[in-house]
């Protein structure tokens, strides 16, 4: 379990980085916080021939509040965010889903970009970006774009990253006085990969449930109020439409029936914040 | 045993461990601390990919030309300088610790790289090509004994190795006149303890002495020494085999280091220098050791009252590819011991062993107990529920009486001392259980899923070598000879300045046995606990050992403990003479005490302990006559009531039988399937406790394993043999955040078969906690078959009603099923494209497009006009890997259909898969639909399984969208296309 050779940059600018990663193209990685990647170089599953590390660019390693979006650069830990003294109250759903995501140790050295990036299907940061709406900010040598969680998502470890490109920031919508905000998930053993997570949102415009572990990537639904007829169906006929798998972990019908226990729980919870 | 008066009163107080300031802090010595020499190479290993396949070639070229690469090994490499291994049964087998013609499998070594270092080495793995011709695999022990199953070994011509029927008492008549007959089935699943410390190997050779010097983390037992020294071909004084000071944990698990052993051992040889190998963590999920899967079904005779009178057992068990030793053990280990704490006078069993395309079994903790009380105690709740009684009256009912012992079960057990029905008794009351069960009724007064589940199980410890041979009919034990005891081997030595030291050959692998050994020889000689200092490294070249030595069958207390304090007080007698002779009293007066030796009648007429025992390093003339020194004393004890089997098969397989009587109450959320441990009572009767804080240590840590067992653990295999748990994120060992607390609970009747009275007790809850989880689970939800690990998912299976129906049909794919019974990943899509259907049509039957449009290719080669060889890159995300794909197409309907089939080789595994495709001329162009269904083994299936469904789609959406790209695509997509849809819109995006 040792990687195949690669090369290591570890540039002081982001021009230089930028530059690595254009020279290297699709042989080309930006490595942070490694605890998705440096297990998979181990085992040989990924082979880059250069990593770009930017641990050491000052400038993605900020959380920035301006407007009313978080804004969290490609350098901040995840420990980093939990421990931010704003955090419940302006990522309340952040929040509540950080005591599921990974382990303590994981959390002090991964980044939460890093987790955007990699594109876990089952994973708790995809999940609260994309319920919440929020957007990732792509950079390369050539252009700077920002993209919508839920088009930056495409599916199992797959996002809309193109060759030369590394995430620069995420963005989170602040949260907004009178919304609620709930996180709940069902594993093996506390820390494991989700086998259902959801986030959910209640605000002014309705309800929303956000659902990792099912689908090949977060998925984000609009729901009838929790006393509405149409509540029950809406939510089956969302568990129903995420393609759920039997793994060795879980069957199918097991994540289809999360969906709606877990799912209506979670969007109580959230009602309940709200009000 | 005689009763000692000792002074120090060290035995039985929980002292603080000598090992743990250094463990602590750092400063443990483990196999990979170790220095080594300079010119020490390192090992890698090229593992099966396959359950089962033929090796038709293998080609190292490359590798071998790898600078830094000093040899490369194949299974042809090391049958040339070894002898196949041991097998423990007679049968026309060969047991090798590389595959040679064939893979058994996932994991099976199949050649070895040596090289400057482990990078290096594994660079030179990927290098080596080896052509498999896979094989129908046998996962299933039930289906290894179809008439046509696929047959693992030819030269044995079945997959079942071995069978023996036994017959105890008249278990026919007690079956036929009894009032009842209830039985049981049960599939064990496969799971280990795993220890933190992988297996690790230094090898050498030295061609002048034509000797092998090896140092491996091996726990014992050192029978496995003569194994390794036959299979290498050498005395076994040209074996020398040594352990590190430290060791991470076994379970039993690092028994199975040997084969390796034996490998690392030719490498060296090979390559002229010392060899180093680290086993990595998938490497050991993967191919270590794993306990035996077993299906069992037991049936009972029993009174109206409840009353057991007759057991009959049907045991198939599954060792996996090889029967390595000591294999079958798992099977025989318990023989003595089948009727559990009962006292049940006529027992049948039949024992089959078969082999399946499995890692092969091996020690485990617990070693064949969790598999058989799981049928006997899943039983005796049955009975209960079936008649109508109190679980715990007829629990009660069976039990061996406490004026029975020692006891001679039905099959040939001796069970030492207990007091069952007082320590159950008492663990009711301690242990709370009228207030657990008002908590039940309550649970379930207001809708809760509530159970409470017992468990009365048996310990043994301390293994009579001779139980394995119990495989054998009379005949061939009588030809073979009589094989029985336990060596257990124990020195004391003073030096010139009066320092104590032991010497044990029990090999711990972190329980603590150095501070015990301190405790019992310090009590002894009356010394400070710091005064004695134990080291418990073993060298088979330099130190006292036998085939027993070692650590497993939770020995150490009940037999290396008490060999230790035999040998102290051989050294203490004679003290006591010199000592005597100086102070001019007799030696019957002499006790000892903080340093001193003296006069009981007088304590002042007293001489130092320093200075009695220098006498014979310094003035041996001054040792009165008649008495040895008191330099060194080596103590072998072997009990005598470890005899060898009887011609009528009566065993007494272990020394010692600890008690335990466990009580647990569980709540199951309906809506999760969640099982929650509400509380958890253990009782244990391990005879005499030495050192209670271990005592409870091994309860904790085995309870722990059992949790995993219970609710999590589980080594998976797909239907093809592939092996799906082989990461720590897959194959789940609860940590503390999952395991409850326990309330421990001891009651001691001490053994008057051991030098201290101790029992063993580390195993005890690995064989009894499954069980009794799984009584309570089936209490609370009223259900028979219960299954391990019970995941949510599967609990919920009980939980959940008819599935809601979603409120329009969908597009789901169902779940195909393999020829040999594997679930495949199977999908569906389809894509529009603005290219006539001819067109498309050539496109796919042409080399150059396919190069095109195959995700990843490099090279595209024509075989034929319906077969195609190419080099691709596959991944998705930053997983990637390069395979050699080999594509044939058959069913062709030009230019409407056709079905592509294949295989993919390469490092991260292999894949096989068959994909119809179909073209529809549409208004726009064509339309092409396609399904298929795969199955992927090997590495990326071991580490990936939980994403492996949607990376194959990924993967196959990535070639239909290069081949609409190519055909110049760009329709607006299939509704019913969910994934390539998205696949296609992303591709758009990039345009």
């Amino acid at each position: 379990m040792k990687p195949a050779s690669f090369d290591f940059l570890c540039p002081d600018t982001l021009e230089e980085a930028l530059a690595a990663l254009a020279e290297g193209g699709g042989e080309a990685r930006v490595i942070a916080g490694g605890q998705s990647l440096v297990p998979m170089l181990n085992m040989r599953l990924a082979r880059p021939g250069l990593l770009v590390d930017i641990m050491r660019l000052g400038t993605l390693r900020r959380i920035d509040t301006s407007g009313d979006e978080i804004t969290v650069g490609a350098g901040v830990r995840q420990a980093e965010l939990e421990a931010w003294t704003n955090l419940s109250r302006d990522l309340p759903l952040l929040a509540a889903a950080f005591p599921w995501l990974g382990h303590v140790q994981t959390r002090a050295r991964g980044t939460v970009c890093g987790s955007v990036a990699h594109a876990d299907p089952s994973a708790e940061l995809p999940l609260s970006l994309v319920t919440l709406g929020g957007a990732v900010s792509l950079r390369s040598r050539k252009q700077k774009r920002k993209v919508k969680a839920d088009d930056f998502f495409i599916g199992m470890m797959a996002t809309d990253l193109a060759e030369g490109e590394m995430i620069e920031a995420v963005h989170f919508p602040k949260a907004r006085p009178g919304s609620g905000y709930a996180f709940r998930e069902i594993g093996r053993r506390h820390g494991d990969f989700a086998i259902v997570a959801c986030a959910a949102v209640a605000d002014d415009k309705g309800l929303r449930l956000g659902i990792a572990g099912v689908d090949d990537r977060p998925r984000v639904f609009a729901l009838p109020a929790l006393d509405d007829d149409q509540f029950d169906d809406a939510l089956n006929d969302i568990a129903w439409s995420l393609n759920a798998r039997d793994d060795i972990h879980a069957g199918a019908r097991y994540r289809r029936e999360l969906v709606r226990n877990l799912g209506r729980e979670t969007l109580k919870e959230a009602s309940r914040c709200r009000a | 045993m005689k009763s000692l008066e000792t002074a120090g009163g060290l035995i039985g107080r929980t002292v603080e461990r000598v090992e743990d300031a250094g463990l602590l802090t750092g400063r443990g010595r483990y196999i990979d601390d170790l220095p080594v020499r300079r010119e020490t190479a390192h090992l890698a290993i090229l593992r099966s990919p396959h359950g089962h396949a033929d090796i038709r070639a293998i080609d190292t070229a490359a590798a071998r030309a790898l600078p830094g690469v000093f040899a490369v090994l194949t299974g042809d490499d090391i049958a040339r300088l070894t002898r196949s291994m041991t097998v423990g049964v007679k049968a026309n087998v060969e047991c090798w610790p590389i595959a040679r013609d064939r893979v058994r499998y996932v994991g099976e070594p199949v050649a070895l790289v040596v090289a400057e270092n482990r990078y290096v080495a594994e660079d030179a793995l990927d290098l080596i090509e080896v052509e498999y011709e896979t094989l129908a695999a046998i996962v299933d022990p039930e289906k290894a004994l179809a008439t046509d199953a696929s047959v693992l070994h030819p030269s044995l011509g079945t997959n079942l190795i071995n069978e023996r029927s036994f017959r105890y008492g008249d278990p026919e008549a007690a079956l036929a006149t009894a009032d009842h007959r209830i039985s049981i089935r049960i599939a064990y699943p496969r799971n280990s303890c795993t220890p933190i410390e992988t297996y690790g190997v230094i090898a050498e050779y030295d061609p002048g002495e034509d000797a092998y010097d090896v140092t491996a983390n091996f726990q014992g037992p050192f029978s496995i020494h003569a194994v390794i020294s036959r299979a290498l071909n050498v005395p076994g004084n040209r074996m020398r085999l040594r352990t590190p000071p430290d060791s991470g944990g076994s379970f039993g698990i690092k028994q199975g280091v040997f084969p390796y052993v034996i490998l690392a051992a030719v490498a060296a040889r090979v390559a002229g220098r010392p060899v180093k190998w680290i086993e990595d963590r998938l490497e050991h999920l993967t191919a270590s050791v794993s306990a035996t899967n077993r299906v069992t079904t037991l049936e009972a005779a029993v009174a109206a009252d409840g009353r057991i009178t007759a057991l009959c057992w049907d045991q198939l068990e599954d060792c996996g590819a090889h029967l390595r030793a000591p294999e079958p053990a798992t099977l025989y280990r318990m023989h003595g011991n089948m009727t559990g704490a009962y006292a049940i006078e006529n027992v049948a069993i039949r024992n089959r062993v078969v082999l399946t395309n499995k890692t092969p079994t091996g020690l485990n903790r617990g070693f064949g107990g969790p598999q058989v009380y799981f049928a006997l105690e899943r039983l005796v709740h049955k009975i209960a529920d079936e008649l109508g009684l109190d679980r715990l009256a007829v629990i009660r009912s069976n039990l061996v009486p406490a004026d029975a012992f020692p006891y001679r079960t039905a099959t040939g057990g001796l069970l030492d001392s207990g007091d069952y029905q007082t320590a159950i008794d008492r663990a009711c009351a301690e242990g709370g259980l009228d207030a657990l069960r008002l908590r039940r009724d309550q649970a379930r007064a207001e809708g809760r899923l509530y159970g409470i589940g017992y468990a009365t199980v048996v310990e043994p410890s301390v293994s009579n070598m001779g139980y394995i041979t119990t495989v054998l009919t009379p005949e061939e034990r009588a030809k073979a000879g009589p094989k029985n005891g336990a060596q257990s081997v124990a020195t004391v030595a003073i030096d010139p300045l009066g320092s104590v030291t032991v010497k044990v050959a029990s090999v711990p692998q972190g329980q603590g046995h150095r501070t015990v050994l301190a405790q019992v020889v310090a009590e002894r000689l009356g010394l400070p606990l710091e005064a004695v200092r134990v080291n418990t490294e073993l060298d088979t070249a330099r130190d006292a050992w036998s085939i027993a030595s070692g650590n497993y069958a939770s020995r150490f207390a009940a037999a290396v403990a008490g060999a230790a304090a035999l040998a102290a007080d051989r050294i203490r007698e004679r003290l006591a003479a010199i000592a005597a002779s100086q102070l001019n009293v007799t030696a019957d007066r002499i006790d000892f005490k903080a340093g001193k030796l003296f006069d009981r009648d007088n304590p002042d007429n007293a001489i130092s302990f320093g200075r009695v025992a220098a006498a014979s390093h310094w003035a041996p003339g001054t040792l009165p006559d008649g008495t040895g020194h008191t330099i060194r004393e080596t103590v072998f004890w072997t009990p005598e009531q470890l005899e060898a089997p009887t011609a009528a098969d009566g065993i007494n397989s272990s020394l010692c039988h600890g008690f335990i009587f466990d009580i647990c109450g569980v709540e199951i959320d309906r809506a999760t399937g969640q099982v929650r441990i509400d509380r958890y009572v253990t009782m244990h009767d391990c005879g005499r406790i030495l050192h209670p804080g271990m005592v409870d240590g091994q309860v904790r840590g085995g309870f722990t394993q059992a949790i995993g067992a219970a609710l999590y653990e589980e080594y998976s295999y797909g239907g093809d043999g592939s092996f799906l748990t082989g990461t720590l994120a897959d194959y789940l060992i609860p940590t503390v955040m999952e395991t409850p607390e326990p309330l421990i609970l001891h009651h001691e009747t001490p053994s008057p078969f051991t030098p201290l009275g101790a029992k063993g007790v580390g195993e005890g809850n690995c064989m009894s906690t499954p069980v009794c989880i799984a009584n309570a689970v089936a209490d609370a939800l009223g259900v028979e078959d219960i299954r391990l690990p019970l995941s949510p998912s599967r609990v919920s299976e009980w939980l959940y009603g008819e599935e809601r129906a979603p409120s329009k049909p969908q597009d789901s794919t169902p779940v195909a099923t393999g020829v040999s019974g594997e679930r495949l990943l199977t999908g569906s899509g389809s894509a529009d494209v603005v290219a006539t259907r001819d067109s498309v049509w050539t496109m796919l039957l042409d080399p150059n497009t396919l190069k095109a449009i195959i995700p990843g290719a490099h090279e595209v080669r024509k075989v034929s006009d319906t077969h195609f060889r190419a080099e691709v890159t596959l991944g998705i995300g930053p997983v990637k890997g390069r395979y050699r794909a080999d594509i044939r197409l058959s069913d062709m309907v030009a230019p409407e259909a056709v079905t592509l089939s294949g295989g993919t080789e390469g490092a991260l595994g292999s894949g096989r898969g068959t994909g119809r495709v179909t073209l529809t001329e549409t208004a726009t162009g064509t339309r092409i639909d396609y399904r298929y269904e795969a199955a992927i083994s090997g590495k990326v299936a071991s580490v990936g399984g939980r994403l492996l469904d949607g990376a194959a789609r990924v993967v196959i959406g990535q070639f239909f969208q290069a081949l609409a790209r190519h055909a110049g695509g760009g329709g607006p997509p299939s509704a019913a296309a969910g994934f390539t849809q998205r696949l296609l819109s992303l591709f758009r995006r990039h345009r």
